[in-house]
């Protein structure tokens, strides 16, 4: 049976990775109110806007829900969800989950007129050795606590961190075409007892 | 390091799905948008229906307003240039703003020729009426498409009927054999290889959001349901009784589009929404959707 895989899809662009995971054989539901997450076996949380997101949040109550779900199957926060996902954020107008020991500053590359690409050095990922990462009004991460595992970076600061079943980057793998980041956390999930 | 380029600029508009960009005129509307949960707002001097009302030439915003805007909200800010006016989309530039409407709200600077959006780093959103109005915008680099709708009426019914246009053709579109895409192509006055790749796609090749009328949860639900990506809210929130709370029903009302359960709830004892405008009380040459092509 295909791994069913939630999406969070208050807002954002979840209908991209939605298309990522049903190309590697999973099932893709979009998430939009807490009860579905009983059924998925792991989580992914979008790009998109993260005040937007986090209001939408609160106010249909999921913050807590998604902390249950995240101590107990894998989730991926890209970008946004990176945000979300953090212990701590510079900007008080988004509350975080405090899923995984990292610290982020939002918008910190600039404005949209800073967005870029880039290929990174992703050893994790086997061969190629590169993997074209898109950062569109990208977040940083600032600072990992000792849990934390960092497994690619650009400019010699962390882009994807790993802390046990959670797995943060701050750019956006569902709009290229190559999906090796999914399978990573697709196989995070499938190896999750 | 590609930076400008039409793979970010399209990356931006997808972020924005799902969501609501809303019209504001100065910081503390913009707070208000803000905290309501919008994605993006759009930072101008006048929302549509009081240019309608003004008359006269309408221009591009007071850059010190757009930059007390920006300082203000962390969400991405838009801003309007006149249609063909390039000056006005490099001043915007300058200005770092994230998303530039080379929009119809504002008298056209040029009635022959669209700005070249290939030409600059921040991306563009433009409206249109029709499918091949959609894709001459695509092919001068046009990053988002709207629907047109007709602005500041308050009046959903031309938004309607330009997402329906744009859908149907696409559903006709999707069912022609390879061989008669060409004439299809002439038919719509559009470029080939972006009517095959909708072709192809069964949809637009960049995010299609619905705007131009749009006063209440239920119209925003409409224009998803329809096909809209995510929704323009102009004049409808900030000419309504409280717009705080009307901002906020919109929201919820695009996140949850689909279900009529949560629909009702937003849609309950907002006060009154803006008056709007029959359509047939305006004067062709005075609507705003027959400015550009």
């Amino acid at each position: 049976m295909a791994t069913r895989i939630g999406i969070l899809a208050l807002q954002g662009d979840f209908a991209r990775h939605a298309a990522v995971l049903r190309r590697l054989g999973a099932e893709a539901v979009e998430i939009r109110d807490s009860g579905q997450l009983d059924d998925c076996r792991g989580l992914i949380l979008p790009g998109g806007e993260s005040t937007t997101l986090a209001k939408l949040m609160n106010r249909y109550r999921f913050y807590e829900p998604l902390r249950e779900f995240a101590r107990r199957r894998p989730v991926m926060g890209t970008c946004a969800g990176a945000i979300l996902a953090a212990g701590r954020i510079d900007d008080p107008r988004v509350e975080p989950l405090a899923l995984i020991d990292i610290a982020v500053r939002r918008n910190a590359y600039g404005r949209q007129v800073d967005s870029f690409i880039t290929e990174v050095a992703a050893p994790c990922l086997g061969e190629p050795p590169a993997f074209r990462a898109i950062f569109i009004r990208a977040p940083k991460i600032v600072a990992c606590g000792p849990q934390t595992e960092t497994l690619i970076t650009f400019e010699d600061e962390p882009i994807m961190v790993r802390q046990g079943p959670v797995l943060v980057l701050t750019f956006h793998p569902e709009l290229t075409s190559d999906s090796r980041i999914h399978r990573l956390f697709l196989n995070m999930v499938e190896n999750q007892a | 390091m590609e930076k400008g380029t039409f793979e970010t600029k399209v990356g931006l508009a997808e972020m924005l799905k799902g969501g609501v960009i809303m019209d504001v005129t100065n910081a503390d509307q913009a707070k208000i948008a803000e905290d309501a949960g919008a994605v993006a707002v759009m930072a101008l001097e006048r929302i549509p229906a009081d240019i309608r009302q003004a008359g006269g030439v309408a221009r591009m915003s007071d850059p010190a307003m757009i930059q007390e805007i920006q300082k203000e909200v962390s969400i991405p800010v838009m801003a309007k240039c006149r249609i063909g006016h390039f000056v006005e989309a490099q001043i915007l530039q300058e200005l770092k703003i994230d998303f530039i409407d080379e929009s119809e709200v504002l008298t056209p600077a040029d009635e022959v020729n669209h700005i070249d959006k290939h030409a600059f780093r921040a991306p563009f959103v433009c409206g249109c009426r029709n499918l091949g109005e959609a894709l001459r915008r695509i092919g001068e680099g046009a990053a988002m498409i709207r629907t047109k709708g007709e602005p500041g009426t308050g009046n959903i019914v031309e938004a309607v009927r330009h997402m329906r246009q744009v859908m149907g053709e696409i559903r006709r579109l999707s069912a022609l054999p390879a061989d008669e895409l060409m004439a299809f192509a002439k038919e719509l006055a559009a470029p080939y290889e972006l009517v095959r790749k909708t072709a192809e796609l069964g949809k637009l090749p960049v995010p299609n959001f619905a705007a131009g009328g749009v006063a209440t949860p239920a119209d925003a639900a409409l224009m998803m349901q329809l096909g809209a990506e995510s929704v323009f809210v102009g004049s409808g929130i900030f000419r309504s009784q409280d717009p705080a709370r009307r901002a906020k029903a919109i929201v919820q009302a695009v996140t949850h589009y689909n279900d009529p359960r949560v629909l009702l709830e937003v849609s309950i004892g907002l006060g009154e929404a803006m008056a709007g405008l029959e359509i047939k009380d305006i004067p062709q040459e005075a609507q705003m959707q027959y400015r550009g092509w």
